[in-house]
């Protein structure tokens, strides 16, 4: 008794060491912070995608506040919209901002805006089995001719062409994609219809899509690395962490600039930060140039700008604020193969999360009508919206 | 004294008969009925608040598709927004993925599970029939994902696949086997599902097998059948009632798996007739795309809730005309 007893204990002290050792610098940043005056319990649900990171967060902001329990629940990007539109949770997340409709829809059940604010980047890598094939150059056309399944073999001119130093083989490629409604999917064919005109035609951007004929589809992840390792010749897209995870070969994608991008997570932070990205959040990241890796996506959190009980709406506050400023969160986050946002974006998504509950106590913030600002945005240029933004919400607070 | 002698007889009797008749026996009478009916009817208000509840919100895709047409229609192209429906919902690729796994299943299981229930019943030494028996049974305690990932990680790459390839090299002139050759695909689904089915089909098969009368068996012996005349002939053909029900059962069980089949299909929303493509299957198409469904691709999803629903109950229906036709042949007219 007394030895499965001590067992028990060790078995249980291993997350914690594991944590320890994962989180790196966490405890310490843990301890700096006036810790844990809140107490309460968080729930939200969303995305599957960033659920690795987030319960990673969870887990280490409990050292910060440990009176605080954030449930998420990883029910999909659709069910998250769903789910924060009915209220059933306190905070959604979707890979995807909400459209006009779904602001609408939540205006019109909560009576006050939604906010949403990206926290995370991921990119959408196309990946092979083949290590000879690590780093092979491909450009929309060409990635966009595999999946269409009209470039059948390795040593396609349209391959060939952008890789002359490669050895080639003819192999005949199997293109694998995800049979299951993603994200991911969504953020690739997004990419592909953005640069290839015919793709947008045939195929177009969705979280599902009809597939050419005689293409592999895998469940999840795991389904397409399967599909990758167990076809000679496959070729598959995933998401960047689970790339790295399983240690598949990756393709160097040409982005706007005509610079061949591998795809690591500085060239994806690099890309959020060319993206051009309103002040409502309601971006895509598209026509990367530079040093940045063209087929990235971002995670985005849903919030209300009233309704939550005081103790609630300063617990969705201090965690995403913790999530943003606190090193540890950034750490977790390149360890898992996430890009955290660049500096200048974090500031503007600070600001949004201000707004979660602001009209509550009585100050009415209108973040979906945000200056159409200079969408480049210097740190400068954001503050200035924000007084912008703030002077016109004074403006309709008189009107009232 | 002598005025409760003769009174003991009657208060015996009444105690007696109190035990039948007494209020509480008069009242667990009809309790019992009406928790018993009640049960029953449980049953029924389910199912019908289940059917009335996907068909209602499946309505507005069957409005713009058509009942028939949404039956038919092989695009299936799911539109994204919240009040109206845009895409385009024909729901034929899944049901015809549904329909192949489930007979490929059957086609593998059915002989299979037969052959198993003899085996154990007479064939079997003692002392190996009832291990065998249980670690058959134990296959069905098996979570129906750890044969998708024992499908898809281990038995298609080292089994499935290089038995296909054969397949391919030797069969690749019919239509069934055409190639390419992919892995992942309907028969690797269906195959799985045959192994996941068996189990509870061998159950009931060996059941019914081991209680067919040992008196006729010894008749047909004592008339100088050999076994395999006896079993074909007086064992098998007096079991069919059962061999049915098993089937049934193990048909539900095919036509509804979701995760195994989602795991190795190869979910694509196109079909085909070769057993080596990829395809969906209604259940698996349900599973992968609700989570991230746009709430107009949710009403496409529960079109063919109702279409599973319906496809079902119509493979049971003929299932039992066909047996009644043959109960009629055989003389054992079953269900």
């Amino acid at each position: 008794m007394r030895n499965g007893r001590s067992k028990l204990a060790v078995l249980a002290a291993i997350p914690l060491l594991a944590a320890a050792c994962s989180s790196g610098g966490g405890s310490d940043t843990g301890t700096d912070s006036e810790g844990g005056e809140l107490s309460g319990t968080l729930t939200g649900a969303g995305a599957s995608f960033p659920d690795p990171l987030f319960q990673d967060w969870i887990y280490t902001y409990n050292d910060v506040q440990p009176g605080v329990e954030v449930n998420y629940q990883s029910v999909g990007s659709g069910a998250g919209v769903e789910q924060f539109l009915e209220e059933t949770v306190d905070f959604g997340s979707s890979e995807e901002p909400l459209s006009e409709e779904e602001l609408q829809a939540a205006l019109d059940t909560r009576g006050c805006e939604a906010v949403q604010f990206p926290v995370v980047f991921g990119s959408v890598v196309v990946a092979f089995d083949n290590p000879d094939l690590d780093g092979l150059v491909l450009d929309a056309e060409a990635v966009a001719g595999i999946f269409a399944g009209r470039i059948t073999s390795f040593d396609d001119p349209a391959i060939a062409d952008l890789n002359p130093d490669m050895d080639l083989p003819d192999d005949e490629i199997v293109p694998v994609h995800r049979s299951d409604g993603s994200g991911t999917t969504k953020v690739f064919t997004h990419y592909l219809s953005t640069e290839v005109d015919w793709w947008a035609e045939e195929f177009g951007a969705d979280k599902e899509i009809q597939w050419a004929d005689g293409l592999v589809g895998g469940q999840q992840n795991d389904g397409v690395a399967q599909g990758i390792t167990q076809n000679p010749g496959g070729v598959g897209y995933v998401n960047q962490s689970f790339a790295m995870e399983a240690g598949l070969s990756t393709a160097s994608i040409v982005n706007e600039d005509g610079n061949p991008i591998e795809p690591t997570l500085e060239a994806t932070t690099i890309a959020s930060e060319e993206a051009e990205i309103p002040d409502n959040f309601q971006f895509t990241i598209d026509n990367i140039g530079g040093e940045g890796y063209p087929i990235a996506g971002s995670n985005f959190i849903f919030t209300y700008t009233c309704g939550y009980e005081a103790a609630t709406a300063d617990m969705i506050t201090d965690f995403w604020t913790w999530a943003m400023t606190d090193e540890a969160a950034d750490e977790l986050a390149l360890e898992l193969g996430y890009a955290p946002l660049g500096d200048s974006l974090k500031e503007r998504v600070l600001e949004t999360i201000e707004l979660t509950n602001a009209e509550s106590g009585g100050l009415p913030g209108d973040p979906g009508a945000a200056a159409e600002g200079d969408a480049g945005a210097e740190d400068e240029a954001a503050e200035g919206d924000a007084a912008d933004d703030a002077e016109a919400t004074d403006a309709e607070a008189d009107e009232e | 004294m002598s005025t409760e002698a003769p009174e003991t007889p009657p208060a015996r009797e009444d105690a007696r008969r109190g035990t039948l008749t007494s209020s509480r026996g008069r009242l667990a009478d009809p309790i019992f009925k009406w928790v018993v009916t009640a049960c029953g009817a449980l049953v029924l208000v389910i199912l019908a608040l289940m059917v009335l509840r996907t068909v209602s919100e499946a309505w507005p895709v069957f409005v713009k598709e058509g009942f028939f047409g949404f039956l038919v229609g092989d695009t299936w192209d799911a539109g994204g927004s919240r009040d109206e429906i845009t895409g385009t919902y024909g729901a034929w690729p899944f049901i015809y993925g549904t329909l192949v796994t489930a007979v490929i299943a059957l086609a593998i299981a059915l002989p299979l599970a037969i052959m198993v229930a003899v085996y154990l019943t007479h064939m079997a030494p003692r002392r190996l029939a009832k291990p065998l028996s249980y670690t058959v049974e134990l296959l069905a305690a098996v979570p129906s994902v750890i044969f998708g990932l024992w499908g898809l990680h281990w038995f298609l790459p080292n089994v499935l696949r290089p038995f296909f390839e054969f397949l391919e090299a030797t069969l690749g002139w019919f239509f069934l086997f055409e190639g390419p050759v992919r892995g992942v695909g309907y028969l690797p689904a269906g195959i799985v599902l045959a192994i996941m089915i068996l189990p509870i089909m061998t159950a009931i098969i060996r059941e019914v097998v081991a209680v067919q009368p040992l008196e006729q068996q010894m008749a047909a012996y004592a008339l100088g059948s050999t076994r395999w005349e006896v079993v074909s002939k007086v064992v098998l053909p007096s079991s069919f009632s059962g061999i049915v029900a098993a089937t049934m059962l193990g048909l539900g069980r095919a036509l509804g798996e979701t995760i195994a089949v989602l795991m190795l299909i190869g979910g694509s929303q196109s079909w085909g007739a070769s057993l080596f493509g990829t395809g969906s299957s209604m259940a698996s198409h349900i599973a992968a795309t609700f989570g991230e469904a746009s709430p107009e691709g949710r009403t496409g999803l529960m079109a063919i809730g109702v279409a599973l629903f319906l496809v079902t109950m119509i493979v049971n229906i003929l299932a039992r005309v066909i047996v009644w036709r043959l109960g009629q042949h055989t003389g054992d007219a079953a269900v």
